[in-house]
């Protein structure tokens, strides 16, 4: 058998082989960081395509006649007896005024009133209601409204419900919607942005299209108030002393490696630490943003002082030199001199410490921060939610409305995780030192 | 009196005494403050503390007391021993009085006092745990709960619950984690560290970690909103292994995206560590850029390659939103991974957030659950320590 020559050029079997072997491994690196670069980006296209539509809202806007024959029948505007009047009659007028405004408008459909009136959200009627009892005097004119649309009209618009999906759906019909595009032309029925989705509380399950996250941003932000006014000092303190103070001993040794074990619990357990502690045996109330802050403050704090540390660490030690040599205590020279160098780094890791705090779900289950919370806490002891409990929330109803408020919802809760990484990453570009 | 006025009444008395300490040093040393052994302001700080201190004591004896006088009691009894306090301290103070020692042995005292929150919140953590699951077995059999293969949590009593199969779901979904993590986050780290260039690391890396970065509710959400479904229509159903969107597969794929920057990052750094004399040599003698990788540099990384995997793993084990999202809630022993199974965290949250009483045995199984939850991850968690920690002394 005759050997083909080989040199530089001319390459023999086995090193042909060899060098594709060469050319698969680093194909196979290659696509491995595309893979988990693909995830992160369909991650993204996921959540973002599914949550945008919950930041647009059908909004019905006409002429109401606010009839005093039906929301004040005695003619007295008692304010004891408007608060007896519930969202029913309010529904009424509002369905009736749908409906005259339809006619005023010339629109020809074949719906009876009761089908108008599905239209409208079953919010419409207390926002309305909340309005007259805030201006009794209301009562007898007739003023525009803007009101929410149901939320199968809603969904019409955003590609949920379809005309098929519609005749199958006791809420809704085809007919309604033939009406809601005629409504659209007409300019009764808009699309707007839907501020009542940052600033609303949540709304019940046959409700999607009125709930909102102000509860549960109040809350979180509360939450956040706790974590940072509590880890901060105890994170920075505790890390000064055993990064400048400690001796060398078993009893060092212990808090060390108690911090280091401690951030790698899993967060649930926190929860569990809440339940027993805060709440079965303190006896602090159940949901409020008191407990889960204070549960979030012991989950952060090892994961603060970590990077606390390494700050601390990273001040040069001619700074402490200089300024014992010029008569200074020891504390004298941490508070005035290494302090105030490593800030920089103190609060870098305290916003990403924060933003984990803001992310995390687990623990806040367990403590019944998942309770329907509809009133807006004031103070640290009300129930109020937390936004990813709210998303955890709203993946369990039961409409289809709420995975596009949930999804909404994760948005802005990545919106404020990216101000905060972006804060965090622009304090240590400005500020950070090399030595 | 409320708590928000109680602890304004602390800050102006805090206010109080720091202008008196300030005044009183100032003056003992006729206006010169070079005649003092402590400047004025450590004499402040030094009356801050007594007659916050003082105050706060009359608080606490004020409350335990069962609030006698209602607020001017409450004004009373923080007033007296802060007055006192006071009077006390400033009477002491002198050019010779050192204050700034006894402020900043304070000072040192809190210090300590704050580091030890981190061992009072494992005590917590342990004591909690072991307490209310020795309570558990007070109520029901410790044999039913280590070697039943059935969880059946009754309303009325007599309900069975077995960890093995929470086990069994939480191990499978780690499984399927790692399988997906651990070849994306090692090959992704083994092309960062031996291939890529600067300019593609600043860029890929910080990339790769913004998926730990993410809130776990949202790889929760992804999977329930997207790979459950798209699992189910495509593969699960088509070749007939079920008809459920929860399911192992989906939780554990997911998680395992979530945890690839955990292994490539750890090991990431592992390779970089491998000292470059060991390339050289390798490459030297003619070997290929992937022959030295596969050859030289992982064998030596290997110990801090399995630390890293470890943490992942112990990582996976404690997760809870993914797999109370995504791997769904019937507790089974089955080897079909489409199929929905549970884990010992989703079983923590739905014991915890039903409505059973607190002190039935389907409530406290919980706290059972999370010992157990606990005990694996810090055993997980220590033994990678020691195998990274083994590692690096090696070449340093």
């Amino acid at each position: 058998m005759s050997r083909t020559p080989t040199s530089l050029f001319v390459q023999d079997r086995k090193t042909r082989a060899r060098n594709g072997a060469e050319r698969r491994f680093r194909a196979y690196g290659l696509a491995a960081i595309s893979l988990a670069l693909l995830a992160l980006v369909w991650l993204m296209i996921s959540i973002f395509s599914a949550g945008l539509p919950a930041f647009r809202q059908s909004f019905l806007t006409f002429p109401v006649a606010l009839d005093a024959s039906v929301l004040d029948k005695d003619g007295t505007r008692d304010p004891a007896k408007l608060q007896k009047v519930t969202t029913i009659a309010y529904g009424k007028v509002l369905a009736k005024s749908l409906a005259a405004e339809i006619a005023a408008q010339g629109i020809d459909h074949g719906l009876k009133p009761k089908e108008i009136a599905k239209m409208l959200s079953e919010e419409a009627a207390a926002t309305l209601r909340n309005q007259v009892l805030a201006q009794p005097e209301l009562i007898g004119q007739t003023l525009p409204v803007t009101v929410l649309a149901a939320g199968r009209i809603d969904g019409y618009y955003k590609g949920r419900v379809t005309m098929e999906s519609a005749a199958r759906d006791k809420n809704t019909s085809p007919e309604a919607l033939a009406l809601a595009d005629q409504l659209k032309a007409a300019g009764i029925l808009q699309q707007k942005f839907n501020w009542g989705f940052f600033t609303a509380p949540d709304a019940s399950d046959k409700r999607p299209e009125a709930a909102g996250l102000g509860v549960a941003i109040l809350g979180s932000l509360m939450m956040m108030a706790v974590v940072l006014g509590l880890s901060l000092p105890l994170g920075v303190a505790a890390s000064i002393y055993l990064e400048e103070f400690a001796p060398k001993n078993p009893f060092t040794d212990l808090i060390e490696v108690n911090i280091a074990n401690l951030a790698a619990v899993p967060s649930i357990v926190y929860g569990i630490l809440g339940l027993a502690i805060f709440i079965n045996f303190a006896g602090l109330p159940q949901s409020a943003p008191i407990v889960g802050g204070l549960v979030l403050v012991l989950m952060t704090l090892p994961r603060i002082i970590i990077p606390t540390r390494a700050a601390l660490k990273a001040v040069p030690p001619s700074i402490r030199d200089a300024a014992l040599g010029v008569g200074a205590s020891k504390l004298q020279t941490v508070f005035h001199h290494v302090l105030p160098l490593a800030m920089p780094g103190i609060l870098t890791g305290m916003i990403i410490g924060l933003a984990q705090a803001l992310g995390e779900t687990a623990p806040l289950l367990l403590i019944g921060m998942v309770a329907f919370v509809r009133d807006f806490p004031q103070g640290f002891f009300d129930p109020a939610a937390a936004l990813p409990v709210q998303v955890y929330n709203w993946t369990t109803r039961g409409d289809p409305g709420f995975v596009e408020r949930a999804s909404g919802a994760i948005i802005v809760l990545l919106l404020f995780l990216i101000v905060m990484n972006a804060a965090a990453i622009l304090l240590r570009r400005k500020f950070e030192r090399r030595w | 009196m409320p708590l928000p006025y109680t602890l304004a009444f602390l800050a102006l008395c805090g206010v109080l005494a720091l202008i008196l300490g300030h005044r009183r040093a100032v003056f003992v040393a006729g206006g010169d403050v070079r005649k003092l052994h402590s400047r004025p302001h450590f004499h402040a700080l030094l009356a801050l503390i007594v007659a916050v201190f003082a105050a706060g004591l009359g608080w606490l004896a004020h409350s335990v007391s069962g609030h006698p006088g209602g607020v001017m009691g409450q004004i009373g009894f923080m007033a007296l021993p802060m007055v006192a306090g006071l009077g006390l301290l400033l009477r002491q103070i002198a050019p010779a009085f050192r204050a700034r020692n006894a402020a900043e042995r304070f000072v040192m005292a809190l210090l300590i006092a704050c580091s030890m929150v981190a061992v009072l919140t494992t005590a917590g953590i342990v004591l909690s745990l072991i307490f209310e699951t020795w309570t558990f077995f007070q109520l029901h059999s410790a044999l039913n709960f280590f070697f039943s293969t059935e969880w059946n949590p009754q309303f009325r009593g007599g309900s069975s619950l077995g960890i093995l199969p929470l086990i069994w779901g939480t191990l499978y979904v780690s499984a399927i984690a790692l399988a997906v993590a651990v070849p994306i986050g090692l090959m992704s780290a083994i092309y960062l560290s031996e291939y890529a260039g600067p300019k593609m690391r600043a860029w890929v890396k910080p990339a790769i970690e913004i998926l730990a970065g993410i809130p776990t509710i949202v790889y929760g959400l992804f999977a329930l909103l997207t790979v459950g479904p798209l699992l189910r229509d495509w593969i699960a159903q088509p070749m007939g292994f079920g008809n459920s969107a929860a399911s192992v597969m989906t939780a554990g794929v997911v998680m395992g995206v979530m945890v690839i920057p955990f292994v490539s990052s750890l090991s990431d750094d592992i390779l970089n560590a491998v000292p470059q004399a060991l390339r050289d040599g390798a490459l030297g003698l003619g070997a290929t850029a992937s022959e030295t990788t596969r050859q030289v540099v992982i064998p030596a990384a290997l110990p801090g390659i399995v630390g890293a995997v470890l943490l992942a793993a112990s990582r996976a084990i404690g997760e809870t939103m993914i797999v109370v999202m995504g791997a769904g809630a019937a507790a089974k022993l089955s080897l079909n991974p489409f199929d929905a199974m549970t884990t010992v965290t989703v079983k923590i949250v739905s014991q915890l957030t039903g409505d059973s009483e607190f002190a039935s045995p389907e409530t406290l199984v919980a706290f059972a659950l999370g010992l157990t939850l606990f005990v694996l991850t810090l055993g997980l968690n220590i033994l990678a320590l020691i195998i990274v920690r083994k590692y690096r002394e090696q070449y340093e």
